[in-house]
């Protein structure tokens, strides 16, 4: 048996399959609930409180080693981690989808390390661990989402020194980031930003939204539930509190205009949501299909009962 | 000393994430009032919510200064771990059951590194989330109400002091019995 | 169904990982590698693992190359993940490599020193020549001869050095070390805290940056005092006790390098240290980087700081290579959210460039 083989039918089963489950057998009990020690969850805990009331600043804190590489998520799985409780529902999504590897494998830890229940249902989840998309369906106050972050620093293509960056963001001074939006201009007659677009928190702080497409900057103005940063590797955490400003820079001329494929949905019809492009021969043959996998199957399954 | 010491913490992993999310909650919506499960059982004067939080959230890396007398000293530094400070200013949690120290003789923290700011947990009589102050900012979709009995005379002009220095700042849990809130120092305050 | 083919899914995991258990353990008519052999046999990997994985046991280092199927970048990741679940007891007393019992000591300044040359296990003076003797199981080797225990005391050249004011002194710190496990790395960073970056770093990248110094890219006039090799004991000092114990012994390999410093309008020119310090038996490491330390001192001395090797950030944000290869693999986790959004920006911009070429 090769992993290769199984992959279309592990696909098909994830479509139809079941949305909710429980851990195995409870949390392993050769693991303190969420893996991380006490110690290290308090560290967590005190910098994600500190984030919260410094919206959109990157606070330092002491990134543990993870049993998952730098690059995987150890940031988001160690915010996810400070915070979950018993009671929480949590979904995780790769690129929108649940059944994406990387997606599965991280499920898949907090089952074990804490035996919560998951599903697939935005709307059901108290937790919502990301990486690179916000889901469709609006948050809600009671949800919390973490990001999962490769690069904290939003200057750093311009100014890869942190000791700089951090000076930068103490005087508030992001004239870096506005001249390279206006070369893009003058350039090309677009920001050529499309995904990972700046943006600026409640008017004071320049923040990498994480690698989400530009499509979905407009969700994290004054969204209802709190979003939470995680980079494991930088050694970073920040945060959104709920119905905060959250604004992509642009300019007057230009304003800022999030980018989808003008397209429906092949699978439930879709003209709003943000779509994956596929192949499909090597003859210019493609497809679109919503990218957030529980909206698509919730909007077909809508469509199949109404018919 | 540790045989007249009361209990901390029954369950320590899920009673200090349980007091977490409410206190993470209570700071990203601030005014938003938060109760505490069957908090442990600490020296007068220092109440369930008080207790609970700083058994969360203190430990061997973060100074505490306290007005709460010798017996809540004892039973804080042997659960939490944590040093007891005698200034005010070189505290990462302050914790007032009497007149709390003046905002800005706590840690704001700096322009490069503004996390480095104290958090004072202040205990009050009362908190309940009907009349009283009118907050708003981060975490508010309109306005938050919240009213705090006992909360010492002239605060509001020091939390508009401490708010000025954005992003440098105090932030502040207020604790009543069981309840909780926040203020972060993002919150507008205004007497009702 | 071309969409749902693309997605993985827990069952495709599995089969991966039984797969690569398949492939680790290969062909199962030959009989299986055990630990002990891996931490007997091949030791130099299990001091690298052990030191590029900041946790010292054999047992363990051997065991993660084992599983990780000699990957040894993977397998100080496996001694890394493993270590950050140990509680912390305490902080053991600085080693006192002075006491070392030595098995290697060779100085390259100096033709004969108190102590002598002790040239130990090494691979400096062989012939490069593949061993086909090895190939075959054959008989261990005879003993190798013993010299009779020297009663000599060993002093580091660098002391040699500082009793004339030679060598620049270098005051022991009184504040408690920085821990880079349990905070962040922040810039300007202090010498222990760089030091502890460089120990559990990459050996290849310290060995380029430390070669790139060689070559002009930092001014270096690098000798080596001395490297030693050998078994020192670790103490700890418990509060309650108030006396050091010794709870075990561990080998290191020590590389203090001596460079030129030309002095300044206050100092008369002397020597400066670059000093290395790795788990076991690693001296290319160890080497490498007290050139690199040297390198990053330039600050502190006054010198110009233009190479790569001297730049603080550059060289303690990269040397770890378990973040460096989390990050440089992560690129092969999916990534199409975000190539669809660059595809649909650059066929807009290619329509306006297209457009404007046609008016």
């Amino acid at each position: 048996m090769s992993a290769t083989q199984t992959r279309s039918a592990e696909g098909a089963a994830a479509a139809g399959g079941e949305h909710r489950s429980r851990g195995p057998a409870g949390p392993d009990a050769g693991y303190n609930f969420g893996y991380l020690d006490e110690n290290t969850k308090r560290m967590i805990r005190r910098a994600l409180l500190k984030a919260v009331a410094i919206p959109g600043h990157q606070v330092p804190f002491g990134s543990r080693e993870m049993p998952l590489p730098y690059g995987w998520g150890t940031g988001g799985i160690q915010v996810t981690a400070a915070v979950i409780g018993p009671d929480d529902t949590l979904k995780v999504i790769d690129q929108g989808a649940d059944d994406t590897t990387n997606a599965v494998s991280i499920r898949r830890f907090f089952a074990r390390v804490t035996g919560v229940e998951t599903t697939e249902r935005t709307a059901e989840a108290t937790i919502i661990q990301t990486r690179h998309r916000i889901p469709e369906t609006p948050l809600h106050e009671g949800q919390v989402l973490v990001y999962q972050v490769p690069m904290p620093e939003p200057l750093f293509r311009l100014e890869p020194s942190v000791t700089e960056t951090r000076r930068m963001h103490a005087l508030a001074d992001y004239s870096l980031m506005h001249v390279k939006l206006y070369e893009d201009i003058v350039r090309h007659g677009h920001i050529a930003t499309s995904y990972n677009y700046p943006v600026m928190v409640n008017g004071r702080y320049l923040m990498s939204p994480s690698p989400i497409p530009a499509f979905d900057n407009p969700k994290m103005h004054r969204m209802p539930a709190l979003q939470l940063f995680g980079a494991g590797r930088e050694k970073r955490i920040y945060a959104v509190p709920p119905w905060t400003e959250v604004r992509s820079l642009d300019f007057e001329d230009h304003p800022f205009e999030p980018v989808r494929a003008d397209a429906a949905c092949a699978l439930c019809g879709s003209r709003e949501s943000y779509l994956d492009e596929v192949v499909t021969d090597d003859r210019g043959g493609r497809m679109f299909v919503c990218s957030d996998t529980d909206y698509c199957h919730t909007r077909q399954a809508r469509r199949e009962a109404a018919e | 000393m540790s045989a007249t010491l009361t209990a901390g913490f029954a369950d320590p992993a899920l009673d200090a994430q349980r007091c977490f999310r409410a206190v993470l909650e209570a700071m990203a919506r601030p005014g938003r009032v938060q109760r505490i499960a069957a908090g442990p059982e600490a020296p007068p004067p220092l109440g369930p919510a008080a207790a609970t939080v700083l058994l969360t959230l203190a430990d061997a890396d973060t100074p505490v200064w306290l007005d709460a007398g010798p017996q809540a000293a004892a039973w804080l530094r042997f659960h939490a771990g944590c040093p007891i400070v005698a200034a005010p200013g070189e505290a990462g949690f302050a914790l007032a059951c009497g007149a709390p120290p003046p905002l800005h003789d706590l840690a704001p923290g700096s322009e490069e590194e503004p996390q480095r700011s104290a958090t004072l947990i202040l205990q009050v009589a009362f908190l309940a989330e009907e009349g009283g102050w009118r907050l708003t900012g981060p975490g508010i979709e309109h306005e938050h109400r919240l009213r705090v009995d006992g909360a010492p005379p002239g605060f509001a002009a020091d939390w508009a002091g401490n708010r000025a220095l954005f992003p440098r700042g105090i932030d502040l849990i207020l604790c009543a019995g069981d309840r909780l809130a926040a203020l972060p120092r993002t919150t507008r305050l205004e007497i009702g | 169904m071309a969409y749902v083919a693309v997605k993985g899914g827990e069952r495709a995991i599995e089969a991966a990982h039984a797969w690569l258990a398949e492939e680790r353990r290969g062909d199962p008519m030959l009989p299986e590698l055990t630990v002990p052999q891996i931490a007997q046999q091949l030791g130099l990997a299990v001091d690298r693992v052990m030191a590029e994985g900041a946790c010292h046991d054999r047992g363990l280092a051997a065991l993660a190359i084992k599983q990780a199927r000699g990957d040894l970048i993977e397998a100080a990741f496996l001694l890394r993940a493993y270590r950050t679940t140990l509680p912390r007891f305490g902080a053991s007393l600085p080693l006192d490599t002075g006491a070392m019992r030595i098995r290697r000591r060779i100085s390259a300044t100096y033709k004969d020193l108190p102590g002598g040359q002790v040239l130990g296990p090494t691979f400096d003076y062989t012939h490069r020549l593949l061993d086909f003797a090895l190939a075959a199981e054959g008989e261990p080797p005879p003993p190798a001869p013993e010299a009779p225990a020297g009663d000599a005391t060993m002093p580091r050249v660098t002391g040699i050095l500082a009793r004339e004011g030679l060598m620049a002194s270098e005051a022991p710190g009184e504040a408690e070390p920085p821990d880079l496990t349990r905070e962040p790395l922040a810039c300007p960073a202090d010498r222990p805290l760089r030091l502890q970056a460089l120990a559990r770093g990459d050996e290849g990248f310290l060995l380029a940056l430390g070669y790139s110094t060689q070559r002009g890219y930092g001014n270096a006039h690098p000798f080596v005092g001395e490297i030693r090799l050998g078994e020192v004991a670790v103490e700890i000092e418990p509060p309650e006790l108030g006396f050091p114990i010794e709870i075990g012994e561990i080998t290191v390999t020590e590389c203090q390098m001596v460079n030129q410093f030309a002095g300044s309008r206050t100092e008369p020119p002397q020597f400066t240290r670059g000093y290395g310090l790795v788990f076991g038996h690693g001296e290319r490491k160890a080497m490498a980087m007290a050139l690199v330390d040297r390198a990053l001192r330039a600050r502190e001395l006054g010198e110009e700081a233009t190479a790569p090797a001297q730049s603080e950030e550059f060289v303690l944000y990269h040397c770890d290579n378990v973040e460096a290869t989390g990050f440089v693999e992560h690129l092969k986790l999916p990534h199409y959210v975000d190539f669809q959004s660059e595809l649909e920006k650059i066929r807009q911009m290619r329509a306006t460039a297209l457009r404007e070429a046609a008016e």
